[in-house]
């Protein structure tokens, strides 16, 4: 007992507070077992394509192993630019409103640390990726739950910002198209959350990381709305839509002084992103959106594929817009979300996140991956409809 | 042949797997299974689809080795028919798996499979060249499949995701 309030002692308070991630138990349940089917991955099933390694190894070869700036290559950042101006109509300078980052994880690390003081308020939509609220909290804010719900196809109104906005908040995350329940929301359905940020004066931390993953219609980003620019730092990075997880690479852009404020965090911490990896995204930028499409278009055909059987074998699950995770409800079963995924798995062999690790509202849900061969989905299809009977 | 979406979208996915059932089919493209095959149907009948064929690693498969040749063919056009002609008759032999006009250095050229090297080289010297419209031929064997059809031979495919993350 005494040895672990020393071990405690040399901990931060912020540390000691926040939970390691809910996905680990069953990371350590799956990772002992043989012959699973795994829908618990929330990484494309794509190899990075062949060009942009290519141009990685290239550029090794050609002795690109010093940094580069702290901001990132100036080429990729121009070439970022472009992109976002081209694919989302969203602009920003190159020079001063961009910064290529270790992944969108340290790009919204970078930009929370960047505007949130201790105490501040931070609105977290869930059920959401499993970092946002821990992120805030090591950055000494309070993250401030908001539940979104099935019945909203888990689509944010602004009533639900209102109820928990005090004088104390600061910010609010979103996550559009949404980990784990795909949700998207139309350049409407924004504005009126962007009307209650204005009407706030609060900053928008926007993670538009599945951006290219979105199925039924355009992408809208939140820092094209009106006046939202100034107010919007936007997180994007390659690991979805390029197929690039391991590489760790994203990007942030938003108002120069927030760009710079996150910039000195950046310097200081990370220097820059890896040069090799910089070489790789930028031939992914110039070369690598017909691989971005032909991807789009299985995990759409694998979306209809999932959401069509599960209403088949009576797993009801809204249709999800974006990214690559079916989040159906399993309440009919009986079981809480953790039960469910824990026998699903042990019985049939199926891995599945179950819905509460995502935060308020995921609970009753689970989260499967259609990032994987359309024959695992057939056979994972099978397997829960046998469980579920 | 002006195509919808929707046809075009199933070409792709049959094109990649011709085993793919009509129920996973018509899930996947948002149709009925009737709509489906309506589909595959007219597609089938306009000749798009000419068949539904598997790639087959025969190297695997004990006493089934074959050799696979290409053959740059120079001919002489016939009036009237160009190439067409000399095309046909060189195609209807059976151990033609396919045959392409080319430009270039020469004319035709064709794929060849044979039990053994002696097996083409007859049919080279026999048939081929016995055409009278045949100039001359250029055989080379190959030595090793690598990529076929876009798939890749040989490759380990396995998943090395980690089972569960974010």
């Amino acid at each position: 007992m005494k040895q672990s309030v020393q071990t405690n002692n040399r901990l931060s308070e912020a540390v000691q507070r926040i939970q390691p991630s809910g996905i680990r138990k069953f990371f350590d349940l799956a990772s002992k077992m043989d012959n699973i089917i795994s829908l618990g991955v929330g990484e494309p099933d794509f190899v990075t394509p062949w060009n942009v390694r290519e141009a990685s190894i290239s550029s090794m070869e050609r002795g690109f192993t010093a940094y580069t700036a702290n901001a990132g290559l100036i080429e990729l950042r121009e070439e970022i630019s472009k992109y976002l101006y081209n694919r989302f109509q969203t602009a920003y300078d190159p020079e001063h409103e961009v910064l290529v980052t270790v992944g969108a994880s340290e790009g919204l690390d970078v930009a929370v640390r960047a505007i949130v003081d201790p105490g501040d308020e931070v609105i977290v939509v869930e059920p959401t990726f499993v970092s946002y609220a821990p992120i805030v909290s090591l950055a000494g804010g309070i993250p401030v739950s908001v539940g979104t719900r099935k019945e909203d196809d888990f689509k944010l109104t602004p009533e639900q910002i209102e109820a928990v906005i005090t004088d104390k908040t600061k910010a609010i995350m979103l996550s559009f198209p949404n980990n784990p329940t795909g949700a998207v929301m139309t350049k409407e359905e924004l504005q009126a959350i962007a009307t209650v940020i204005k009407k706030h004066d609060l900053l928008v931390l926007s993670d538009e990381i599945y951006a290219e993953l979105t199925y039924d219609g355009e992408h809208y980003s939140f820092s094209r709305l009106p006046d939202m620019r100034e107010r919007t730092i936007l997180i994007s990075g390659f690991s979805k839509a390029f197929a690039m997880t391991g590489w760790r690479l994203g990007f942030v852009t938003g108002p120069e002084d927030i760009v710079r404020a996150m910039l000195k965090i950046h310097q200081y911490t990370m220097m820059c992103a890896s040069t090799l990896a910089q070489h790789g995204a930028l031939e992914a930028l110039r070369n690598g959106l017909d691989d971005v499409n032909k991807m789009v278009d299985s995990y759409r055909q694998r979306r209809n594929f999932v959401v069509k059987s599960f209403a088949e074998i009576g797993l009801p699950c809204h249709t999800p817009g974006g990214a690559f995770y079916a989040f159906p409800s399993i309440k009919e079963t009986g079981l809480s979300s953790d039960d469910f995924a824990e026998k699903l798995l042990m019985t049939e062999r199926v891995a599945v996140v179950p819905g509460n690790v995502f935060g308020e509202g995921g609970e009753g849900h689970i989260r499967c991956s259609y990032a994987t061969s359309m024959e695992n989905l057939e056979q994972a299809v099978e397997r829960i409809g046998r469980f579920i009977k | 042949m002006k195509m919808e979406s929707k046809d075009i979208e199933i070409l792709h996915i049959i094109e990649e797997n011709g085993r793919v059932s009509l129920s996973t089919l018509a899930k996947m493209v948002d149709l009925t299974e009737d709509e489906v095959k309506q589909i595959l149907k007219k597609l089938e009948d306009k000749k798009v689809i000419l068949s539904y064929s598997a790639v087959i690693d025969w190297s695997k498969v004990y006493d089934h080795e074959g050799v696979t040749a290409m053959i740059d063919v120079k001919v002489t056009p016939q009036r009237g028919v160009g190439f067409d002609e000399v095309a046909e008759r060189i195609y209807r032999f059976p151990q033609v798996k396919a045959l392409y006009l080319m430009s270039g250095a020469y004319d035709l050229s064709v794929v060849i499979e044979g039990k053994t090297m002696q097996e083409i080289a007859r049919f080279v010297s026999e048939k081929l060249s016995a055409l009278d419209s045949v100039i001359s031929t250029t055989t080379h064997f190959q030595l090793k499949k690598y990529k076929h059809d876009g798939v890749v031979f040989e490759e380990g495919e396995d998943d090395q995701r980690i089972v569960v993350t974010p």
